[in-house]
């Protein structure tokens, strides 16, 4: 009796907490935080949150700090590096304190940008500066400014396609999983490696949209179309490229027990043939190809096998845009960092990257695909808010593991269904979504 | 027994006067410090040394729980500051998807895991509670991975079961073939409840040996005078005494493997077909932003989990154990 009484008042008080939960808005974001004409007036001290934990450790965000404090001596940069960096974030985004600079992270939907970050300046003018603005706009204001741009590929060892006697790019699907068969029939090599436990590289897959079509719309026509994996739609074409190279075996045995940081080695070494991942991935595979005492000129990186009027195509896609906390107290310090950053700090060029900024040079990673002709492409943001409403809400999750991690379950056998059952049931899904979302 | 005259007092049966505060003729205050009385202004002392372990465990516990409570009637994503009361939408949406309970299924494998764990555990109490050479190192042995961090444990046997890894390399000696024992989806769980009979055996062990020591050593003397065998004795002295640690690490069990979450998250973060009921809870809060359905089915699996304790408490209630 005792405890039915004692489970009654905490439901009683649990009622009474969540009808005061809601209703606690933010501030006016009204006022834009423009980048200071005069940085000797500048002051204050700034967090800032970053998921680079290895530029921490190895002294670059100090060295960045330094070179930042000679043109705004009165700004104290602070850096906090997180190793979980989504999920921290995600949580402390709670509470107001959240650094005063941070990558904004995946989880949070388009049109709550203007709830957590100051607006940077209106889209009209940011967009002539800056790519890929529009990732972050709502409304005309944009909330985010990225740093660098991948482009979508496949990385891949040379030297062990050329023994497999394939020299030039496939250009179709089919070619590709061709080439991956005279790989495995002709080297040791395993052709594909899928980094299925990892999980995260698989994601990758859900970028190449766009690339068979060489549509920038192609993820804005997600929200009006019923069924996403029908047959020449991209994400089949996408998808059936991952189930075919997995079901004919191609990839590695047992995808359960692969590891990330070894599959760089292994790939250095030519032990592993191709991964689909992005251009930021290349330097990491040459990194480790040098250390295994390889040579780190064999990594090369190749579009999606598929060609529209003669031209690959690659999808151009922003990693973390950079943003201002809302709560920040120091919004002008934190935007002249930001804006450093991104302008002068020169990492996207370290990294070989692609730098946001408009007129920078290409980097050195992808002069083949100029040489190529391979055609840059850069998605529009027309309908993003809406298609990852209706992505949550199906419960798909384009950009998450759980999906391609299913596609390569059912390809090899693993779970029940075939390629035709899964494509159906992700179109149901989709679909069954589009009419709860409005 | 001499009444005290202040009435309704338990009467403490020594012929020294009650210590009460409430007595009628003056007396100089010299046996008991004034902060002693009873009924004073200290009747708040026992709750002040309360006052920590109170405060952590509802800091900590109780309003997190009323927290989880209240998110699963809101359509809360995680992040916005804003939320709005949805009623019992989230617990109708969560039992009208059937394949949402699905997940289930796995438990069983690590609910029969769990049987081979108890049964394991008694024997190694039993046979380590007698007179075993080294039996110290082998309890020290038996309980050591219960010791080790969750993560580890996870790491350490997805290397243990890799491809040409340690299990197949020594199942080879023996002429077994090569097994995908986390690729296979048909092994999957059973690998994984594996791990879990590893980590968790040796606690159980030892709460088996604790019991298993408080029984009386006549008990054995005049079972063997009466001709019982080892397993007599086993069976009618030591399972009797110790009914009451068995029931609880039944339960404990039971809900255990309802709730499988650390070693198959780290392992295969709930794929090829080992995904558990927690595991999908948490992609639901965390990669879907549902965080009021998640809430909701949390409170559900609280619910199951509560439910089961108490059938399982119905149909086999513990009754007294003498040991005399």
């Amino acid at each position: 009796m005792r405890r039915t009484a004692l489970a009654a008042t905490g439901l009683v008080f649990a009622l009474a907490l969540s009808a005061c939960g809601g209703g606690s808005g933010s501030g006016s974001s009204s006022d834009v935080v423009k980048v200071p004409t005069d940085p000797s007036k500048v002051s204050g001290t700034i967090t800032v949150l970053t998921n680079r934990t290895d530029q921490v450790q190895d002294g670059t965000l100090k060295r960045y700090a330094a070179e930042f404090n000679t043109i705004y001596p009165h700004v104290t940069v602070k850096f906090q590096g997180l190793t979980d960096y989504e999920g921290d974030v995600k949580i402390r985004m709670n509470s107001k304190n959240y650094g005063d600079v941070l990558s904004i992270p995946n989880s949070v939907p388009l049109k709550q940008y203007p709830t957590f970050f100051a607006p940077l300046g209106t889209a009209a003018d940011l967009s002539k500066t800056y790519d890929f603005t529009d990732h972050a706009t709502v409304g005309s204001l944009v909330y985010g400014i990225a740093n660098i741009g991948t482009a979508n590929g496949f990385v891949y060892n040379k030297a062990v396609w050329q023994q497999a006697g394939v020299t030039t790019w496939p250009t179709t699907p089919q070619q590709f999983l061709d080439d991956l068969k005279a790989i495995k029939a002709k080297t040791g090599a395993t052709p594909y490696y899928t980094n299925y436990h990892d999980g995260w590289p698989l994601t990758n897959w859900g970028n190449a949209l766009g690339s068979p079509s060489c549509d920038p719309a192609a993820n804005d026509k997600l929200a009006g179309t019923k069924e996403p994996w029908a047959q020449g739609q991209d994400l089949n074409v996408v998808d059936s490229l991952l189930y075919d190279t997995v079901h004919d075996k191609l990839s590695e045995a047992d995808p359960n027990t692969t590891n990330w940081e070894n599959s760089k080695v292994l790939l250095g070494t030519g032990k592993i043939a191709t991964m689909w991942l992005g251009s930021w991935a290349v330097v990491q595979m040459q990194d480790a190809a040098k250390k295994a005492r390889k040579n780190p000129d064999s990594i090369g990186f190749m579009p999606f096998p598929a060609q529209k009027d003669g031209h690959f195509c690659s999808v151009v896609r922003p990693d973390y845009q950079y943003a201002v906390n809302i709560h920040s107290k120091n919004k002008d310090a934190a935007r002249a960092w930001l804006d450093w950053y991104i302008n002068k700090s020169g990492d996207a060029q370290a990294a070989l990257s692609i730098s946001s900024v408009k007129g920078s040079p290409l980097p050195a990673d992808l002069k083949p695909f100029q040489d190529a002709g391979v055609r840059l492409i850069h998605l529009t943001n027309d309908r993003t808010a809406l298609v990852d409403e209706i992505d949550k809400a199906s419960e798909i999750g384009i950009n998450d593991q759980d999906y391609p991690q299913h596609i390569v379950d059912v390809a090899r056998g693993a779970a029940g269904g075939d390629k035709d059952s899964v494509f159906k049931d992700l179109d149901k899904k989709w679909s069954d979504a589009q009419g709860t979302v409005g | 027994m001499s009444a005290p005259r202040t009435a309704g007092r338990t009467p403490p049966a020594r012929t020294l006067p009650p210590p009460d505060a409430a007595r009628t003729h003056p007396r100089p205050p010299r046996r008991r410090p004034a902060s002693r009385r009873r009924g004073g202004a200290w009747w708040f002392t026992p709750w002040l040394y309360l006052l920590a372990p109170l405060a952590l465990l509802v800091t900590f516990t109780w309003l997190p729980v009323v927290d989880m409570f209240s998110y699963s009637f809101t359509d809360w994503d995680g992040i916005s500051p804003t939320r709005d009361w949805v009623g019992l939408s989230n617990y109708t949406d969560l039992f009208t998807r059937p394949q949402l309970f699905q997940v289930f299924w796995v438990s069983l494998f690590y609910l029969g895991a769990s049987a081979v764990q108890i049964c394991a555990a008694l024997y190694f109490a039993t046979v380590l509670s007698f007179d075993t050479r080294l039996r110290n190192l082998f309890k020290g042995l038996l309980f050591f991975p219960y010791l080790i961090n969750g993560v580890a444990v996870g790491f350490v046997f997805l290397y243990f079961f890799q491809p040409g890894g340690t299990l197949d390399t020594v199942l080879h000696w023996f002429g077994a073939g090569r097994h995908l024992w986390l690729g296979n989806p048909h092994l999957v769980n059973t690998s994984l409840a594996g791990v879990s009979v590893w980590r968790f055996m040796g606690l159980n062990m030892v709460l088996f040996i604790g019991a298993i020591q408080s029984i009386p050593p006549q008990l054995y003397e005049a079972a063997a005078l009466d001709g019982a065998g080892r397993w007599q004795q086993f069976r009618y002295v030591i399972a009797p005494s110790i009914r009451p640690i068995i029931s609880l690490s039944v339960i404990l069990a039971v809900s255990g493997s309802l709730s499988v979450f650390e070693i198959p998250f780290i392992m295969t973060g709930g794929s090829n077909n080992s995904e558990t009921f927690v595991i999908q809870t948490i992609k639901l809060a965390f990669n879907f932003n549902k965080t009021g359905l998640a809430s909701a089915a949390a409170v559900v699996l609280l619910l199951i989990v509560l439910l089961v304790t108490w059938l399982q408490r119905l149909l086999f209630p513990d009754e007294r154990v003498e040991q005399s």
